[in-house]
């Protein structure tokens, strides 16, 4: 077994653009956000510009609870690069807002991972900048 | 309205050697051979071509000075081919060559292969690759309907097995396997292991075709094109792979089920159903996939792949035998879009009846497919030896 940890190797950081910057400001401010459509409700992400359900472009930034639970996991033990260290468990999780997000399991053992699991969002800086900062996930 | 397809045949098909390496080639060398191949085996000559579809083939244009001609730079895969042939079918083109290859870009292993790696902001921090995004949709079916890894094992153990006794496979000798090999060997990304998993490889691969009033002119059976489809969701590897991934235009259609929609168009063109089909070759990236698609394709009920896959239809002599060159696990993975047109070239020789391992006897009709669930594609092409 091994505990889970934020990578900390020179992983591939986002970069963050136009559509997506009010996401990653709200990472840096420890605050997990999506997108809320005006006119229908609907949650979205990742960033878009129009609401999937509706087509409509009023899409307001709505700061989530950061709580959801674990949809599907995976284990890995062959790095996509060697400065991923394993096991890293990708997870998606389903927000309490009704939204999924892609992202990896810290905090727990390797094996502690199922679908359903209640978890909640944690930021790290894995690049060692504090311009980028990105959510993970742990048990709640 | 006719049949789409009912004037256009495949008459030519190639893959050079397959392997690991092959020294002193280059993408666009190994591409070259691969469309002479082709254009041998149809029996026609490189000045008969007036249409080619993709980069590499387009390259051929020019160093034949057989322009100007009609191009196209459509996704490789079934979609060229569909493309390809619905040039033929209204007139653009009377014959069309489609080559890919690859060679000497992905020879240095700590990283895993380029065209595994997603560039997006929302994934690539998190370690995602195929093996990755495949396991997300993979592990989702054992949650929802118990699917096992023993049935996914067994799935790569047979598609292993007919590259195994296939001469022109990477892998050729390399087995058999059992099921129990496949368990044991090492995890990739759970519930993936490593012989669940497509291999890296080179090698090029091409097909020709032309008018259905020309193959008089032509050096071998013709194959024709019975119904095609492609179901896409997005982008690739750019946002999570979730199995109830929906659309606002068709609700039932899910992620999850992705190729449905193109098998149903596929089997209403062609008038015909699963049961038809007698030879399988689908796509296989991730042994998980063979079982969805008989899924989302509607030769078992969902959630009932698992059990499907291990009730003797797969194998050789099984009713509907699968991926019998051996496939991405066994034959061949030559890049990015190489062994997205090996299954619809073995198609074709399995209808020619001139395969040299695993030929299915009296093949009528064989299902190619590319793609999967986990990079929210699935494409689909009906082949036959009636013309339509
Ligand atoms: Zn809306």
């Amino acid at each position: 077994m091994t505990l889970l940890t934020p990578q900390s190797g020179d992983i591939p950081l986002p970069v963050p653009g136009p559509i997506s910057g009010p996401y990653w400001q709200g990472c840096r401010e420890g605050i997990l956000r999506f997108q809320r459509c005006s006119d229908c409700g609907a949650s979205t992400h990742t960033p878009a510009l129009m609401c999937a359900a509706c087509a409509s472009m009023s899409l307001e930034w709505v700061d989530s609870s950061g709580r959801g639970e674990i949809y599907s996991w995976t284990r890995v033990w062959r790095p996509v690069t060697p400065a991923f260290v394993t096991p890293y468990v990708p997870i998606i999780v389903t927000m309490e807002e009704g939204w999924f997000i892609l992202s990896n399991l810290v905090g727990c053992e390797d094996d502690a991972v199922a679908i359903g699991q209640p978890v909640e969002v944690v930021f790290h800086n894995s690049g060692g900048t504090d311009d980028i900062v990105l959510p993970y996930f742990q048990r709640a | 309205m006719g049949h789409p397809f009912r004037d256009v045949a495949i008459v030519g098909v190639h893959n050079t050697k397959q392997a690991r390496v092959l020294e002193g080639h280059d993408s666009q060398s190994i591409a070259l051979e691969a469309a002479l191949g082709a254009i041998a085996d149809a029996g026609l000559e490189p000045r008969d071509i007036d249409g080619v579809v993709g980069g590499i083939a387009s390259n051929f244009l020019y160093q034949s000075r057989i322009g100007p001609a009609w191009r196209s730079m459509s996704p490789l895969g079934i979609p060229a081919v569909i493309e390809g042939a619905m040039a033929i079918a209204c007139g653009l083109a009377n014959t069309v060559l489609i080559a890919t290859g690859e060679a000497g870009s992905y020879r240095q292993h700590a990283s895993t292969a380029p065209w595994t790696r997603p560039t997006n902001e929302f994934v690539a921090a998190y370690g995602m690759f195929t093996a990755a995004e495949f396991a997300l949709m993979a592990r989702r079916h054992m949650h929802m309907y118990g699917t096992t890894p023993e049935s996914m094992a067994h799935v790569a153990a047979t598609i292993r097995n007919n590259g195994h006794v296939n001469p022109e496979a990477v892998y050729f000798g390399r087995g058999p396997f059992t099921a129990a090999d496949v368990l044991e060997s090492r995890m990739v990304a759970d519930p993936f292991h490593l012989l669940d998993c497509a291999m890296t490889s080179e090698g090029g691969t091409a097909l020709v075709l032309t008018r259905a009033d020309r193959i008089d002119d032509t050096a071998k059976m013709p194959v024709f094109l019975l119904g095609g489809g492609t179901d896409h969701y997005g982008p690739s590897y750019q946002h999570p792979p979730v199995w109830d991934l929906g659309g606002v235009r068709r609700p039932d259609l899910i992620a999850g089920h992705v190729g449905r929609r193109a098998a149903e168009e596929a089997f209403a063109t062609a008038g015909l159903g699963p049961s038809d089909v007698d030879v399988c070759e689908f796509y296989d990236p991730f042994s998980f996939e063979l079982l969805r698609q008989f899924e989302a394709f509607g030769f078992c009920a969902e959630g009932e792949g698992g059990d499907y896959v291990m009730s003797g239809v797969i194998e050789p002599g099984g009713r509907h035998p699968i991926t019998t060159d051996g496939g991405t696990m066994s034959f061949s993975h030559g890049g990015a879009s190489v062994q997205l047109f090996q299954r619809v070239i073995r198609g074709v020789q399995q209808l020619r009846g001139e395969c040299v391992s695993s030929q299915v006897a009296d093949a009528e009709v064989a299902m190619c497919t590319g793609g999967g669930s986990g990079a929210l594609f699935t494409d689909v092409l009906l082949l036959g030896k009636e013309r339509p």
